[in-house]
């Protein structure tokens, strides 16, 4: 039987990197995120597989260690929330530029700026749109639970590997401060020098006498081997696309209407959904897990069978814009959200999608 | 079965840690649980308060505005949560320091009075575990030997030895209750 435990979503993804082989973490403590960074101090990390928990001078310079730790093939992550991740950007893109992958983990908080310590939802453009400069994705995946961060942690590093790319957890301030029950799986091993060498043939080693010398470089001066090299990222980002997108159905069979919601916004609207169904409105939602990938062409799908779409986000509207690409004006797409660290109650997204779809279709059956 | 139960008091009481005792003991016993708290500056002297929802089922959203269950243990929290609680629900409260007594007359009111009784008991600390017995004794959700089991796992083992009087403390609180609740 699996280890069971009780725990903060925060706690949760900790031991999750410590399971999944982490070989690094660095970071800076801000709330609503500080027990991670607390929780792998207390936890004998070092003692139980010899990963290294630094606290650096700041995120500025957590992302740059984690820039050479990636650089050397090894699995290293960061964790901040909203102002620190701000923080890491010329980092995040720097990594994008040199294909290094990576765990980030964003656990939102309201602002901009200073903002609140409480949930938020705001930061998703910066997470998915490409937070630094130049034209970059990375994988951003969200959470909507405890177990899912304990999970994200070990799938992060899949992916991150898989693809040479950096993957961003996309949390927020309720996800890493609840408590639920996480099953815990076995330590993956962290990979020896020897396997970094063998799997990663691209990191920072140590030359050889049988090969050249691995450089790991954002620049070129040459616009056109920078094209090349941009044109290719986009082909990774696009395969990316093709063959990463996760998502959840919930009571979307024989939905007329549709929440699109992500994180613990997906959580209230799934309640939602059951007060929805008892009063006889056949409500589904449809929880994007991959942000980047986006699912849209379920989304498109969904568009073909229900009258309307409501994204309810803790924001003030910025998943919706995706929503409506994906469905490209086919069925009403309308937004619902709170801001500042407010969130929704499941009765108030619920009444929320009958004024703006049910209450206004009466009106005009009458008229 | 799913249970929404929001406890609410001051910082201190006992509130977060009574939330967790219930959530962990909820789930040795097999149960889906979640525990939601308020954090920030707020919890700092001031009032605290968490969510719990123990269930046979997968808990959708944590974060709530009704419940079946208040614990209310100061006036703030009282003015906050007395009108979240479910027609027909439950609101159990400690009146010491409450000048504005609940006045409801669609659910079920509960007056427990813990802060006398872990006075009496010489052990302000098990306030909350009296607390908890009460609703316990109301909505019998969850047994005494999963309720170890929660304790045990809740408590650091260099506090085990405090089990036995935060049983005693439990049983205390399930014998203040005077009527039953009916469950309908």
């Amino acid at each position: 039987m699996k280890e069971i435990r009780l725990m903060k979503g925060n706690e949760a993804i900790a031991e999750g990197v410590i399971r999944a082989g982490c070989d690094g973490y660095f970071g800076y403590p801000i709330t609503p995120q500080s027990e991670v960074l607390e929780y792998l101090m207390a936890n004998k990390t070092k003692e139980r597989t010899g990963m290294i928990v630094l606290q650096a001078e700041s995120e500025i310079a957590s992302i740059h260690m984690v820039y050479g730790g990636a650089a050397s093939g090894k699995r290293v992550m960061t964790s901040s929330s909203s102002p620190g991740i701000s923080l890491m950007q010329e980092g995040i893109s720097f990594m994008a530029g040199t294909e290094l992958p990576c765990l980030l983990l964003n656990v939102v908080r309201g602002g901009p700026g200073l903002g609140t310590i409480q949930p938020s939802q705001s930061d998703y453009f910066q997470a998915v749109k490409g937070g630094g400069h130049g034209d970059y994705k990375m994988i951003v995946l969200a959470p909507a639970s405890v177990q899912e961060m304990y999970d994200f942690a070990k799938l992060g590093f899949e992916l991150a590997f898989k693809h040479r790319i950096q993957v961003m957890v996309l949390s927020d301030g309720a996800i890493g401060q609840m408590m639920e029950k996480v099953e815990l799986d076995e330590q993956v091993p962290r990979w020896t020098d020897e396997e970094i060498v063998k799997l990663h043939p691209w990191s920072t080693t140590g030359k050889t006498p049988d090969r050249e010398r691995n450089i790991i470089t954002s620049l070129d001066l040459n616009p056109v081997k920078q094209e090349i090299i941009n044109r290719n990222l986009q082909k990774k980002f696009k395969h990316i696309e093709e063959t990463e997108v996760r998502f959840e159905r919930i009571m979307c069979d024989d939905a007329e209407y549709l929440f699109v919601a992500y994180g613990s916004s997906a959580r209230i609207c799934q309640k939602a959904v059951s007060l929805g169904r008892a009063k006889g409105i056949k409500v589904g939602l449809l929880r994007p897990i991959t942000l980047f990938p986006y699912p849209s062409k379920e989304l498109e799908k969904l568009a073909k069978q229900v009258k309307g779409m409501l994204s309810v986000e803790m924001s003030a509207g910025q998943m919706v814009e995706d929503v409506r690409l994906s469905v490209n004006g086919a069925v009403p797409v309308e937004h619902y959200g709170r801001l500042g660290g407010i969130i929704p109650a499941p009765d108030e997204v619920l009444n929320v999608l009958e004024e703006k779809f049910i209450k206004e279709n009466l009106l005009c059956k009458t008229h | 079965m799913t249970e929404e139960i929001i406890i609410a008091g001051f910082g201190g009481q006992g509130v977060l840690s009574m939330g967790k005792i219930l959530a962990y003991s909820g789930m040795m016993q097999n149960k889906e649980v979640s525990w939601f708290p308020s954090y920030g500056p707020e919890m700092r002297g001031g009032t605290a308060n968490v969510t719990v929802i123990i269930s046979d089922e997968r808990i959708s959203s944590p974060i709530l505005n009704w419940f079946d269950t208040a614990i209310i243990l100061n006036q703030q929290s009282m003015d906050k949560f007395e009108n979240s609680v479910k027609k027909g629900g439950i609101l159990i409260y400690d009146p010491n320091g409450i000048t504005r007594h609940p006045v409801r007359t669609n659910i079920n009111i509960y007056t427990i009075n813990a802060a006398d009784e872990s006075a009496r008991m010489g052990s302000a600390k098990v306030f909350n575990m009296i607390i908890l017995g009460a609703f316990l004794k109301l909505k019998p959700l969850i047994g005494a030997e999963y309720m170890r089991k929660g304790l045990e796992k809740s408590l650091p083992a260099r506090h085990h030895d405090m089990i036995p009087e935060n049983e005693k403390a439990i049983d205390i609180g399930k014998s203040l209750v005077k009527q039953t609740y009916t469950l309908n």
